[in-house]
C-alpha cells in the first residue's frame, strides 16, 4: 500500500457546543480519552471485585461492610454467599478483560496516538468512531445493570460455558437475566470492537503521511495495526457464539445444550446440541483476545524504551516480523484452553505444537529488548521504569506458559491457580504496566499538563513488589493443585494453604491501595500539573512535534513530511542526540535488516 | 533509582524462585504409573522455565544497573552479534528445548490418553451432578444395569435411575458415594454428566478428565499406592463448585472384594 496524503480534516469549523465537543465528538483524541476514562472506571470495579473476592476466599463468614447493600440476596447481613462469590469472579473477569485490557491499551491510546503517529488528522471515519465508542459505553452500562436486578450478575465465570450458562436460571442464581444481561453486552462489545478494528485497519493502510511508509510507523502504531487486525478477525466469532448462546436460552434452540440433562431436578427440553460447540467458538476468539491485550502494551513498552535508552532497538523489523507471527499463531492455538475438555486427544497434541512455537517470537522480542538495552544510555522516569518492569513480569508471566502449553503437564495444571497465576501476570500485570507505562509518557501530550513523577515512583516500586506478592504465590498454589474459581476451601490438602492465602489477600490489598496514588496523581495533575511542553521526553516520533495537548487537527495547516524512521536516537542532532522523524536534517542510515 | 531497581530485580527473582527450589510448594506424591511420566516432564519443564526466567531477569538487572547513571554524553553502543545473534538465541535457548519437551511430553500424553484401557479394565461408571460424584459398580453378573434418566430419585439414593425391577442387570448393581478400586488394577472410568459440565480431578493421579453434557468419555489409570485421594471438580458447575468432591479408596485387592461383598448385601 502506498502511503497517501493525509487529508485535510473536513472543512466545517470544528464544533464550539459542550456536547459536542466533549461528550459526542468525533475528535479522535477526545474519543481516545474516553476510552481511557471508561477503562479507569472499570479497572478500579474490578479492582474492589477482586478484593471482596480475596476477602471471602480467607475469610468465608465475614461480613463484609457496605455488600448487603450491593444485594440482599447474595450478601445477607453483609457475609457473601458461595453464588454471589462466583457473581463477583465473573465480572471481575468479564471487566478486566473486555472493559480495561482490550480498551486502554488498545482502543485508548490506539485511537488518540495512532492518527497523530502516521501524520493525520483524525481517523478514516470518524463518525464511525464516535459510534464505537458510544456502542462500548452502553456495552458497559447493560453489564453493569446486571449488579442491580434481584438475581444479580451470572455465576458461570467470563468463558460463560454451557450448559451451565444456557439453561437458565434452574442451574443456579444470577443465570436467569444475569446472564442475559452480559451476553446482549458482550455483543454490544463485539460490535463496537469491530468497528473500532476495521476504522484502525481503514487509517493505518490509507492515510499515513508522505514518507510514511509502513515500516516507518512507530513500533506502537505497528502493535495497534496488528491488534485490530487480530480483532476483526476474533471478535467476529465471539459476537454469533454470543447470539447462539442467547438463541438457545431465549429462542428454544439447541446448539449448545444436548438431550436428556437433568437439571436442578428439572429435565432440560433441549436437544442435538453441543457444549463443546461454544468452548471453540469461545476460545477460537478467547486466545487472540490475549494477545489484544499484551500486543498494544507491547508496542507502547518498546516505543517508551527507545526513548528512555536514547538508542534504537537492535532491529524494530525483526519486532515487527514477531508481532506479525504473534498475530498469525495467535489463531492456531486456541485447543490449548481444551486439553481436557473431551475433545479428540489427537487435536491437543496438534494444538500443542503452535502453542510451543508461539513462544518463540515472544523471546525474540524480549531478547531484543534485553540486548538493546546493552550499551543504552538509559534514562529513570516513571514511564521507564513501568516499561522496564513489563519485561520483567512479562517474563515471570511467560514461563508457566510453557508447562501450559504441553498437554501432559496441563492434565495436572488445568483449572488451578497455576493458570490463573500464568494470566494474571501477563494480562493483569504485564498489560497494565504497559497502560501505565503510555500514562506516565503521554500523558502530558494528552492533556497539556505533567504528571508527578515522585508519585509516579512510589507508584512504580509498590506496584511492583506487590504485583509479585500477589501473583507468584498464585503459581506455588497451583503446583500444589489448589483448584480455581472456588469459593472457599474445603479440601483436606487446602487447609495447609490457608496462611498462603491470607498472604496473597494482604499483598492485594495493599497493591489494591498504592492505586489510589495514580489515581489521585491522575486527577490532581489534571488540572494542577506543570504544564506540558511540547517535547518533555526529547521524543523523535510525530507526537512530539506537535503541541500539548494537540489542536484539533493535529498538524495544523501543513501535513508532516517524513523522511526517516522514528527511532533517530544516540545521533548528532541539532537539538539533542536525537532527530526528529518529520526533520529533515541529515541522519545515520536507517535500519537494514 | 535505576540501580536500586536492579538490586530489587534481583531480590524478587530470588524470592519467586526459594519456594521452588526448597520445594515448598510441591505436588502430592504420585499413585499412578502415568504420573511418574507426568513428574519427569514437570522437573524438566521447571528446570528450563526456572533457568529462563533467573537468567532474564538477572540480565535486565545488569543491564539496567551498568546502564543507568552514565556520564552524559556518552554514546551508546550496540550489542555485538546485534538482532540476529539475539534472533538465534531465541530460537535455540527456548525453541529448541521447548520443542524438545513437547516431543517428549507427547509420549506420556499419549500413554494416559490415547492408549486403549486393557481388556480387563475394572469398568466403573462415574456420574457428576450438582454437586455431587457418584459411582455404580456392574456387580457380580460384570454388566451393568441400563440408565433411565427420568427414574433418577436423589432423596430415595437411585442416583443413576437404575429399574431393578424391570432390568435384571440392574440388580446386582453397587452404587457408592466413593470411588473404591483395588490397587494396581487398571480402571476404567466412564464419564457421565447430568446435568452441567464439570470435572474429574485427582491430584495424585496427575490426570484431569472433563465430564461433557452429551458426551460418553471414559479415562483409564491405575494407582499404585493403597490409601484414601480427594477427587475434587474443576470445571465451574454453579455455586457448591467448590464442595463437589468424593474420595478414591485405593484398597488391596483382599479388601476391594470384602468391600464388594459388604456392599453388594446391603443393596
Amino acid at each position: 500500500m502506498e502511503e497517501g496524503i493525509a487529508p485535510h480534516a473536513s472543512a466545517s469549523a470544528p464544533p464550539q457546543r459542550f456536547f459536542r465537543k466533549y461528550i459526542f465528538s468525533i475528535d479522535h483524541k477526545v474519543i481516545g480519552k474516553q476510552y481511557y476514562a471508561l477503562a479507569l472506571v472499570a479497572v478500579f470495579i474490578g479492582m474492589v471485585l477482586s478484593w471482596l473476592m480475596r476477602l471471602h476466599v480467607v475469610w468465608p463468614n465475614a461480613k463484609i461492610p457496605g455488600l448487603e447493600m450491593l444485594s440482599k440476596t447474595g450478601a445477607p447481613g453483609g457475609v457473601m454467599t458461595p453464588q454471589y462469590y462466583l457473581s463477583l469472579l465473573t465480572m471481575h473477569g468479564t471487566l478486566m478483560i473486555f472493559f480495561v485490557l482490550t480498551n486502554a491499551p488498545f482502543t485508548a491510546f490506539g485511537n488518540f496516538f495512532l492518527p497523530i503517529q502516521i501524520g493525520a488528522t483524525d481517523m478514516s471515519f470518524p463518525r464511525l468512531n464516535r459510534l464505537s465508542f458510544w456502542i462500548t459505553f452502553a456495552a458497559f452500562l447493560v453489564l453493569v445493570a446486571a449488579f442491580f436486578i434481584p438475581d444479580g450478575p451470572p455465576i458461570s465465570g467470563w468463558t460463560a460455558y454451557p450448559p451451565l450458562s444456557a439453561v437458565g436460571s434452574d442451574a443456579g442464581p444470577g443465570l436467569g437475566w444475569g446472564q442475559n444481561l452480559w451476553l446482549i453486552s458482550i455483543s454490544l462489545f463485539c460490535v463496537g470492537s469491530l468497528l473500532g478494528a476495521f476504522n484502525f485497519i481503514a487509517t493505518t493502510l490509507d492515510l499515513r503521511t508522505k514518507g510514511m511508509t509502513l515500516l516507518r510507523m512507530p513500533l506502537s502504531t505497528w502493535a495497534w495495526f496488528i491488534t485490530s487486525c487480530i480483532a476483526l478477525l476474533a471478535f467476529a466469532v465471539l459476537l454469533p457464539a454470543c447470539l447462539l448462546l442467547l438463541l438457545d436460552r431465549m429462542a428454544g434452540t439447541s446448539f449448545f445444550v444436548p438431550a436428556g440433562l437433568i437439571i436442578g431436578d428439572h429435565p432440560q427440553s433441549h436437544t442435538g446440541g453441543s457444549p463443546l460447540l461454544w468452548q471453540h467458538l469461545f476460545w477460537f476468539f478467547g486466545h487472540p483476545e490475549v494477545y489484544i491485550a499484551i500486543l498494544p502494551s507491547m508496542g507502547i513498552v518498546s516505543h517508551i524504551l527507545i526513548n528512555s535508552m536514547r538508542k534504537p532497538l537492535l532491529s524494530a523489523k525483526v519486532v515487527i516480523y514477531s508481532m506479525i507471527s504473534i498475530g498469525l499463531l495467535s489463531f492456531l492455538v486456541w485447543g490449548h484452553h481444551m486439553f481436557v475438555s473431551g475433545m479428540n486427544p489427537y487435536s491437543s497434541l496438534l494444538f500443542s505444537l503452535p502453542t510451543l512455537t508461539i513462544t518463540i517470537p515472544s523471546t525474540i522480542i524480549t531478547m531484543i529488548w534485553l540486548g538493546s538495552l546493552y550499551g543504552a544510555n538509559l534514562r529513570i522516569s516513571a514511564a521507564s521504569l513501568f516499561a522496564l518492569g513489563f519485561i520483567s513480569v512479562f517474563v515471570a508471566g511467560g514461563v508457566s506458559g510453557f508447562f501450559l502449553a504441553q498437554p501432559a503437564l496441563d492434565s495436572y495444571l488445568h483449572a488451578t491457580y497455576f493458570v490463573a497465576g500464568h494470566f494474571h501476570m501477563i494480562m493483569g500485570v504485564a498489560s497494565l504496566f504497559g497502560v501505565f507505562a503510555g500514562t506516565y509518557f503521554w500523558f502530558g501530550k494528552m492533556t497539556g499538563r505533567m504528571m508527578n513523577e515522585t508519585l509516579g515512583k512510589i507508584h512504580f516500586w509498590l506496584t511492583f513488589i506487590g504485583s509479585y506478592c500477589i501473583f507468584m504465590p498464585f503459581h506455588y498454589l497451583g503446583l500444589v493443585g489448589s483448584v480455581r474459581r472456588y469459593s472457599a476451601f474445603v479440601n483436606d490438602f487446602t487447609q495447609p494453604l490457608m496462611p498462603l492465602h491470607k498472604f496473597i489477600t494482604f499483598a492485594a490489598l495493599l497493591t489494591g491501595a498504592a492505586q489510589f496514588i495514580f489515581l489521585f496523581n491522575l486527577i490532581y495533575s489534571r488540572f494542577k500539573g506543570g504544564r506540558a511542553p511540547e517535547n518533555p521526553w526529547e521524543g523523535t516520533s510525530l507526537e512530539w512535534s506537535i503541541p500539548s495537548p494537540p489542536p484539533r487537527n493535529n498538524f495544523g495547516d501543513q501535513a508532516p513530511v517524513v523522511h526517516h524512521d522514528p527511532y533517530q536516537y544516540g545521533v548528532d542532532g541539532l537539538k539533542g542526540d536525537y532527530v526528529m522523524q518529520d526533520s529533515s536534517e541529515q541522519i545515520v542510515a536507517e535500519e537494514l535488516i | 533509582m535505576g540501580k536500586w531497581f536492579a538490586i530489587l530485580i534481583v531480590i524478587v527473582a530470588l524470592a519467586s524462585a526459594y519456594p521452588i527450589l526448597f520445594h515448598q510448594y510441591a505436588p502430592p506424591k504420585t499413585i499412578s504409573t502415568d504420573g511418574q511420566a507426568i513428574d519427569k516432564e514437570l522437573d524438566a519443564t521447571m528446570a528450563e522455565a526456572g533457568i529462563t526466567f533467573l537468567l532474564a531477569q538477572f540480565v535486565l538487572a545488569f543491564f539496567i544497573w551498568k546502564f543507568t547513571g552514565r556520564a552524559t554524553g556518552a554514546k551508546p553502543s550496540r550489542l555485538p552479534g546485534g538482532a540476529k545473534l539475539m534472533v538465534a538465541a531465541a530460537f535455540v535457548l527456548v525453541g529448541a528445548e521447548l520443542l524438545a519437551l513437547g516431543v517428549s511430553g507427547q509420549r506420556t500424553w499419549a500413554s494416559v490418553y490415547l492408549t486403549a484401557p486393557k481388556a480387563d479394565a475394572l469398568q466403573i461408571q462415574a456420574q457428576a451432578g450438582q454437586f455431587a460424584f457418584y459411582f455404580h459398580y456392574p456387580g457380580a453378573d460384570g454388566k451393568f444395569g441400563p440408565l433411565h434418566p427420568e427414574k433418577i430419585d436423589d432423596a430415595n439414593g437411585n442416583f443413576f435411575g437404575l429399574d431393578p425391577e424391570h432390568d435384571v442387570d440392574s440388580r446386582d448393581d453397587i452404587i457408592s458415594g466413593e470411588l473404591v478400586v483395588p490397587v494396581n488394577r487398571e480402571i476404567l472410568l466412564l464419564l457421565h454428566t447430568k446435568d452441567v459440565g464439570h470435572s474429574f480431578y485427582v491430584r495424585e493421579l496427575r490426570i484431569q478428565q472433563d465430564f461433557v453434557p452429551g458426551l460418553d468419555l471414559s479415562m483409564h489409570f491405575t494407582a499404585d499406592t493403597v490409601g484414601r485421594y480427594e477427587i475434587v471438580c474443576t470445571q465451574l458447575c454453579g455455586m457448591s463448585h467448590y464442595n463437589m468432591k468424593a474420595y478414591l479408596n485405593v484398597m488391596s485387592q483382599e479388601d476391594f472384594e470384602k468391600w464388594m461383598k459388604q456392599k453388594a448385601a446391603e443393596q
